[in-house]
């Protein structure tokens, strides 16, 4: 899959595309996104009728509903062709590498690949297509860092996420054990195989732990909601973060 | 049975053709680099002796002194070998005497010779050539030296002359023409046989030789 | 095979629990990992390979009759005595054919997948034949009468005591012993006589080559060497994607499946077999056979998309890499290839009412197609066996499409469609998850979720909500 992108130069304003579940559970982290983005100078549009990349279905098996759904989303940002921002690489790597694949044998296919070639990831935009710089106003910390296998695998996001990281002064980052390996999420993976995703929360917990990290950062809410809801019940005490919402904190003090 | 399962395989196989468009590849892209003899007589050597070959790289004239050092280092009882093979008649002439092997010529059908060879502490061979990129050697066996006498003998000293070491797999194939000569059996040789099966941990000598001796003719 | 039940969540229970057997697994896929980096270059020349590679394999997808046909007619000339066989019965039938006409009872084995499809040991103990394992992996195991775990490293989940058990308790006169070097020292003692004894000999197939009719085999042991060159007559076993077109595709291939499979640059032996013993060669065997086996394969061919897990050639990589395999074994998947290949291959050949739960066992994390030396797209492929098992619009070709299509799924996702379809019933769900998401009953998908974590919460308002009370342009 093709980690190389042509990011957007002179970039004046934006799409923002929330995601479902930063919508439903973590609306704090998708507003800090559009704070980031803001601050680096950049207009952000919200389309009210966004609502979900449409991945809980397509990799279920019900490809009819995810491209209804898909089709909803690629009609809510066709106003202009601006950049969509989405903080989250899963749902962004759904977006830019498997909307194509749903609508290879539609006559839409070459405009849903155009849409696909807009969409970007929150952390790696900031870092590769904006080129923000950040000083860190907080107290010294120690951090660790979870990619989510999309944002890694399909956006190629992770050094984009670690170069921000990298530019808070007090922040100290350790990576993990297996930093590769998945959490165990995978959507309905959760659900479906609820004991062998539990083995691979539990050793993800058990590596994170191991770091001696106060906060568990990743740009990625399912993530951060399997891990976090699995730290929260065995009592470890590692607070997940949203790397936007880190950020957006760090820098205002 | 067979021939009518023949058909209806390639009948589905057929049929597979017309629903997709073929892919048309890129390939050709990867090559491992070309190099000068020393370049590759030290490659070889290197990368056999990561797989715990033993390699001597001797000038042309003194192998047989090498060779007898290092069967002398070992001690073995029995030496099989291909009486036709182009070293046959040094082997005979020089590999006697005491803390020397017999040489025990593979002269016969395997069928007459097998419980014999299994016994047989050393098997010694020529080789068409060598392969630095890989660290391998190249074996064709022949009439003169048959196949199991790189395999079954509890050690297995091949001759490689140093100019017959190729870069690349690939080359080989393309200067020895491969397509157009495929013997019975070719094969590929890094170095003693081995196996990691148990907890992973690697030991030498599982089935077929414990130790591989190259002497390189330069 | 295909008929025995797959009981797989109980499966899946029973390898968590055992803490030694996901020791094994975690330690030994570990070190394959490491090796495999260790042994391959720089990542844009492994692409570059991988170029290569994925292009021998779909060229010869692309041309499979013409080169099959081209394969029979160069190792007829030769003088390999071809067979093809529709079915694993078949094959096996063919097998059992050649024993009989050598009045043949012995069979030794080098390792071969494909005759793990067939149950080939199973069958021809039946009927009276010994078939043994010489792979050291695999005879370990069939001294426990068990299955591989793996396609490449067949005894992974033992350790060396386990190992030791077993030899102590199978072989006659073996005391036991948790040293490697002894445990290696029995087998190869034990084996060498077999192989000295044989009638037959059976291996598997690498890759063989449609231009010159070659069997090309490679291995670590020796024991491959042994059972295509000891016995007077060698049966060699191939499912037919195994055929390429030329020697030329053989240096990428064969770099990258000793890279992926044992992190090794070359394997002790890469053994070219191209005729029988001609007339005045002293060894080798008087009579090879070639078995190409279908079993399903060439339906796959048919499917543009499904046709690329042809492309296979059983390193096994993706398997060490695979967060699901490395924690529930290969066993757990109750069938002979496991792990990521499995989860694709096994649902089309066995039928996906009797194995699509295999595909189920996926996060999705797509780390398999990152190091799929061929690149097959394996996520993708699990993503349509999970959608040819539901089959919405009645089109799928996979054996055994929409067996798991029910109605509380259908309506279930249909009014998720709904929900994310419209927005003002989006925004209605939310508000109202909102406001009594936390009353939310524990049961069904929640509760499968709580089990190791806290249910999820939903925010007061919404991003949606949020936005518009902060002015965010909106289009
Ligand atoms: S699918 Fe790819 S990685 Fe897995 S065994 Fe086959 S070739 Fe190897």
């Amino acid at each position: 899959m093709a980690h190389t992108f042509t990011y957007p130069r002179d970039v004046k304003t934006v799409y923002y595309f929330g995601t479902c579940l930063v919508d439903m559970s973590f609306p704090q982290a998708g507003m800090a996104g559009i704070h980031l983005l803001r601050r680096a100078g950049v207009e952000v549009v919200f389309p009210q009728e966004q609502s979900c990349c449409g991945q809980p279905a397509y990799n279920s098996g019900f490809l009819e509903e995810a491209r209804a759904v898909a089709r909803a989303q690629i009609k809510a940002f066709s106003k202009a062709d601006w950049p969509i921002v989405v903080p989250s690489g899963s749902c962004a790597g759904m977006m830019r590498h498997h909307y194509p694949e749903m609508f290879a044998n539609d006559p839409e296919y070459f405009d849903v690949r155009k849409f696909s070639e807009r969409v970007f990831e929150l952390g790696d935009f900031l870092h590769n297509a904006l080129h923000v710089r950040y000083e860190d106003k907080g107290k010294p910390v120690k951090v660790t860092w979870h990619s989510s296998c999309h944002a890694m695998r399909e956006m190629g996001a992770t050094a984009a996420a670690k170069a921000l990281i990298g530019q808070l002064s007090n922040v100290e980052l350790v990576e993990i054990e297996r930093e590769y390996e998945c959490c165990g999420f995978g959507g309905t993976f959760s659900i479906k195989q609820p004991e062998i995703s539990a083995a691979m929360v539990a050793d993800k917990v058990e590596d994170i732990r191991a770091t001696g990290a106060s906060a568990i950062l990743s740009g990625d809410c399912g993530c951060l909601m399997n891990i976090g809801g699995a730290m929260e019940r065995t009592g470890v005490p590692v607070a997940p973060r949203h790397l936007a919402e880190f950020i957006w904190e760090r820098i205002n003090g | 049975m067979s021939s009518t399962a023949r058909d209806r395989i390639f009948a589905r196989l057929h049929a597979a053709r017309t629903t997709v468009s073929p892919y048309v590849p890129r390939g050709g892209s990867w090559q491992a680099p070309m190099l000068d003899k020393d370049q590759r007589i030290e490659l070889l050597k290197k990368r056999m002796e990561t797989v715990r070959s033993e390699v001597h790289v001797v000038p042309e004239a003194e192998w047989p002194a090498k060779l007898l050092e290092v069967l002398k280092a070992r001690e073995p009882q029995t030496m099989a070998y291909g009486h036709d093979a182009w070293f046959g008649g040094t082997l005979r002439s020089k590999v006697k005497g005491k803390g020397l092997p017999k040489l025990v010529p593979y002269g016969e059908n395997v069928e007459a010779f097998r419980d014999e060879l299994f016994g047989i502490d050393v098997g010694i061979t020529s080789t068409l050539g060598g392969i630095a990129e890989n660290g391998t050697l190249i074996v064709w066996p022949t009439p003169q030296e048959p196949r199991l006498l790189s395999l079954v003998p509890t050690v297995h000293i091949a001759l490689l002359k140093a100019d017959t070491i190729y870069s690349t797999l690939a080359e080989a194939m393309r200067e020895m023409r491969w397509a157009e000569n495929m013997p019975t059996n070719a094969l590929l040789i890094s170095g003693p046989s081995k196996t990691a099966d148990i907890e992973m941990t690697l030991a030498f000598g599982v089935h077929g030789p414990k130790e591989v001796i190259v002497l390189v003719l330069d | 095979m295909g008929s025995q039940h797959l009981d797989f969540t109980a499966n899946v229970t029973e390898a968590l629990a055992d803490r030694q057997l996901r020791a094994n697994f975690k330690s030994a896929l570990t070190g394959l990992m490491k090796k495999r980096v260790a042994v391959l270059p720089n990542a844009e020349e492994i692409e570059r390979m991988r170029d290569d590679a994925e292009a021998a394999k779909r060229n010869a997808l692309a041309k499979l009759p013409e080169l099959l046909e081209r394969l029979e007619r160069k190792c007829t000339e030769n003088g390999i005595i071809v067979h093809w066989a529709e079915t694993t019965a078949e094959a096996n039938d063919i097998i059992l054919g050649i024993m009989r006409s050598h009045d043949a009872t012995k069979l030794v084995k080098g390792k071969s997948m494909v005759s793990e499809e067939m149950h080939l040991n199973h069958f021809l103990e039946t009927h009276g034949i010994e078939a043994l394992e010489t792979d050291l992996g695999e005879f370990i195991i069939q001294l426990n009468h068990e299955p591989p775990s793996h396609i490449i490293v067949p005894a992974v989940h033992k350790n060396r005591q386990q190992v030791g058990r077993i030899f102590a308790d199978n072989l006659e006169g073996i005391p036991y012993t948790d040293v490697v070097e002894e445990l290696n020292a029995i087998a190869r003692k034990t084996l060498r006589e077999k192989f000295r004894t044989g009638h037959v000999g059976l291996s598997g197939v690498n890759f063989a080559v449609a231009e010159t009719g070659t069997l090309v085999l490679v291995e670590n042991e020796g024991n491959g060497r042994m059972c295509t060159t000891v016995p007077p007559v060698h049966v060699a076993v191939m499912g037919l994607e195994k055929v390429v077109e030329s020697l030329s595709d053989l240096p990428p291939l064969l770099r990258l499946l000793t890279a992926s499979a044992t992190g090794q640059l070359v394997t002790t032996y890469v053994n070219c077999i191209t005729s029988p013993r001609k007339e005045g060669e002293r060894d080798g065997p008087k009579e090879i056979h070639l078995v190409i086996l279908d079993n399903g394969r060439s339906r796959m061919l048919a499917d543009a998309q499904l046709r690329r897990t042809l492309q296979c050639i059983r390193c096994g990589t993706c398997l060490n890499h695979c967060p699901v395999y490395i924690r529930i074994g290969g066993h757990a998947y109750g069938s002979v290839y496991p792990g990521p290949i499995g989860k694709i291959l096994t649902p089309q050949i066995d039928g996906l009412a009797e194995k699509g739960v295999l595909a189920t066992a996926s996060s999705l994390c797509n780390a398999c197609e990152e190091v799929c030396p061929v690149r097959i797209p394996i996520p993708g492929i699990i993503r349509r066996m999970r959608t040819e098992a539901y089959d919405e619009k009645d089109d799928g070709v996979v054996k055994g499409h929409g067996a798991k299509k029910n109605l509380l799924e259908t309506l279930v996702w249909k009014g998720w469609e709904l929900t994310y379809r419209i927005p003002a019933l989006n925004r209605f769900v939310v508000s109202m998850l909102g406001k009594f998401g936390d009353k939310l009953p524990n049961v069904g998908p929640l509760k499968a979720w709580t089990s190791v974590r806290t249910a999820p919460r939903f925010a007061p308002k919404s991003l949606h909500q949020l936005a518009k009370e902060e002015g965010i342009r909106h289009e």
